[in-house]
């Protein structure tokens, strides 16, 4: 499928090149949008109705911000993605794809496929804050973090727990450390924002990261 | 601290005959008590099968086969661990069950006798309360399967003095297994995270934000995880994470460890994992189809 990109600055999602950004042509029936200004990128797609699918790159932001909402039946050929980056650790090959409840099904076809033929790993998920793999994830490193505080075990032993006995490749600290805690105190603070859960208020260790950096 | 040599095993379900297992090809002299023959019978043959195989895979050759199963002896008669040095319980997680149990064996087993409970949702100083010996008493939670897991939980009690528990963290290393130490305290480490991030993803599906089988691809090409949270949870059953959950949160009523209601349904529904061919994913033939 081919497929045109419109680059509005730094990409969390591509920060280097990649099969993604390297197989774009001048033209195509679907656009990706990707950088730190999609509100303008989105704008600046010509004849934008006429294209299978609008993709664009999404923050911690729901893709509501850029296309509006229409009680509970927005939806149209723009959908939103980001790939799954922890701090300024290699981005993962996982790619979050965003529909609305409108969303039309080509559309949604047309921007999976382009993303699986890039050699990247789809997940579809609904418009909310932290999408799929965040708002899962938060809760359990900020408790893992807190249990820390608490003398729940050591550092080590509480990693080593996670991966001998779930297979994870990585505790949770030496995930934190190797990523950033302060990245870590970001992404949580604004699902807190957003979602009102106490499971994202910052841990403290988070926190004191943050304040220091 | 006297050295162990002679270990029992109290409780023949799969964790004590896992556990049973790992003892007796370490080389300790391993017993297995049971009330149930029938259970005994059960795991002789298990374990005998196992070994096969693992002479099969190359990690044991057959001469040593014979001297572990040698070493490896059931038996109906509590008695008989006055031959031990450290007895490790693995029986129904109720409280007042091991209370009788341990009561019993302080009784007949030697002053020198380590207690150890496998238990992973229950106190190990209240357990050891009723021991009679919560000096000598320690926590020592096996992962299932305990023949082929190496991470061990240890945790000692209020009372557990510190040479029972090295001595017991000595034993456990002694075993080939991976200690860690924990605070006695609910779910431990393991328990602890992997409960509530089960219920969270569960809550996810409840709130609509994806597919269960999105959110496992999600979370295995995010994370690296060899296994999604949904295809975990048909492989524990709903019929258990709602036990696990009921027991974590009466403790903590921490609000991420309470059951999301969707797993009273899905048990309501027969929908209880791999077991009844349903849960978050549909299984044929044990075959996995996204759901």
């Amino acid at each position: 499928m081919r497929y045109s990109i419109i680059d509005t600055g730094e990409s969390r999602s591509f920060p280097a090149p990649h099969a993604l950004t390297q197989g774009a042509t001048a033209g195509g029936d679907v656009v990706i949008v990707i950088g730190a200004g999609v509100g303008r990128g989105l704008a600046a797609v010509r004849e934008r109705e006429k294209k299978t699918a609008v993709v664009l790159e999404l923050g911690t932001e729901c893709l509501g911000v850029h296309t509006g909402e229409a009680r509970g039946a927005e939806g149209s050929n723009v959908l939103g993605f980001a790939r799954f980056r922890l701090g300024n650790a290699e981005p993962a090959k996982l790619v979050e794809l965003v529909k609305q409840p409108g969303t039309n099904p080509a559309a949604l076809a047309a921007a999976k496929a382009v993303f699986e033929d890039a050699g990247l790993t789809v997940a579809v998920c609904n418009d909310f804050p932290g999408r799929i793999v965040d708002r899962l994830i938060r809760p359990y490193l900020n408790a893992a973090l807190r249990r820390l505080d608490e003398g729940l075990a050591s550092a080590d032993d509480m990693d080593a727990t996670l991966r001998l006995g779930l297979g994870y490749p990585e505790g949770p600290i030496a995930l934190l450390e190797r990523t950033g805690l302060a990245a870590h105190f970001d992404v949580t603070q604004a699902l807190y924002e957003a979602l009102g859960d106490a499971a994202y208020a910052p841990a403290r260790r988070a926190r004191v990261a943050r304040q220091r950096a | 601290m006297a050295d162990i040599r002679t270990v029992g095993v109290a409780g023949c379900g799969t964790m004590g005959a896992g556990i049973a297992i790992v003892a007796a090809r370490a080389g300790f002299r391993t017993l297995v008590h049971d009330t149930r023959a029938e259970a005994l019978a059960q795991a002789r043959k298990q374990s005998e099968a196992f070994f096969a195989k693992s002479v099969e895979r190359g990690k044991l050759k057959a001469g040593q086969v014979q001297a572990i199963l040698g070493n490896l002896v059931g038996t109906t008669q509590l008695e008989d661990f006055r031959a031990c040095d450290i007895v490790i319980e693995a029986v129904f997680e109720d409280l007042k069950v091991k209370h009788k149990l341990f009561a019993e064996l302080n009784g007949i087993c030697p002053p020198h006798t380590l207690f150890a409970s496998n238990t992973s949702t229950l106190s190990i100083t209240e357990i050891a309360g009723g021991s009679g010996r919560d000096g000598r008493f320690v926590g020592m939670h096996f992962c299932l399967p305990a023949q082929l897991m190496k991470l061990v939980e240890m945790s000692p009690g209020l009372n557990t003095s510190e040479a029972s528990f090295q001595a017991a963290w000595d034993f456990c290393k002694a075993l080939g297994q991976h200690p860690v130490k924990t605070q006695d305290s609910p779910g431990f480490i393991l328990n602890y995270f992997l409960i509530p991030f089960n219920n969270d993803a569960i809550r996810l599906v409840e709130a609509g934000v994806a597919e269960p089988a999105e959110i496992d691809k999600a979370v295995k090409g995010a994370m690296g995880y060899a296994m999604g949270p949904f295809e975990l949870l048909d492989l524990v059953g709903m019929d258990t994470q709602l036990l696990l959950c009921e027991a974590l949160h009466a403790l903590t009523h921490e609000p991420r460890a309470a059951c999301p209601p969707l797993v009273r349904r899905m048990i309501a529904a027969g929908r209880l994992g791999r077991k009844s061919g349903r849960g978050f994913h549909v299984y044929r033939d044990a075959k996995m189809f996204g759901a």
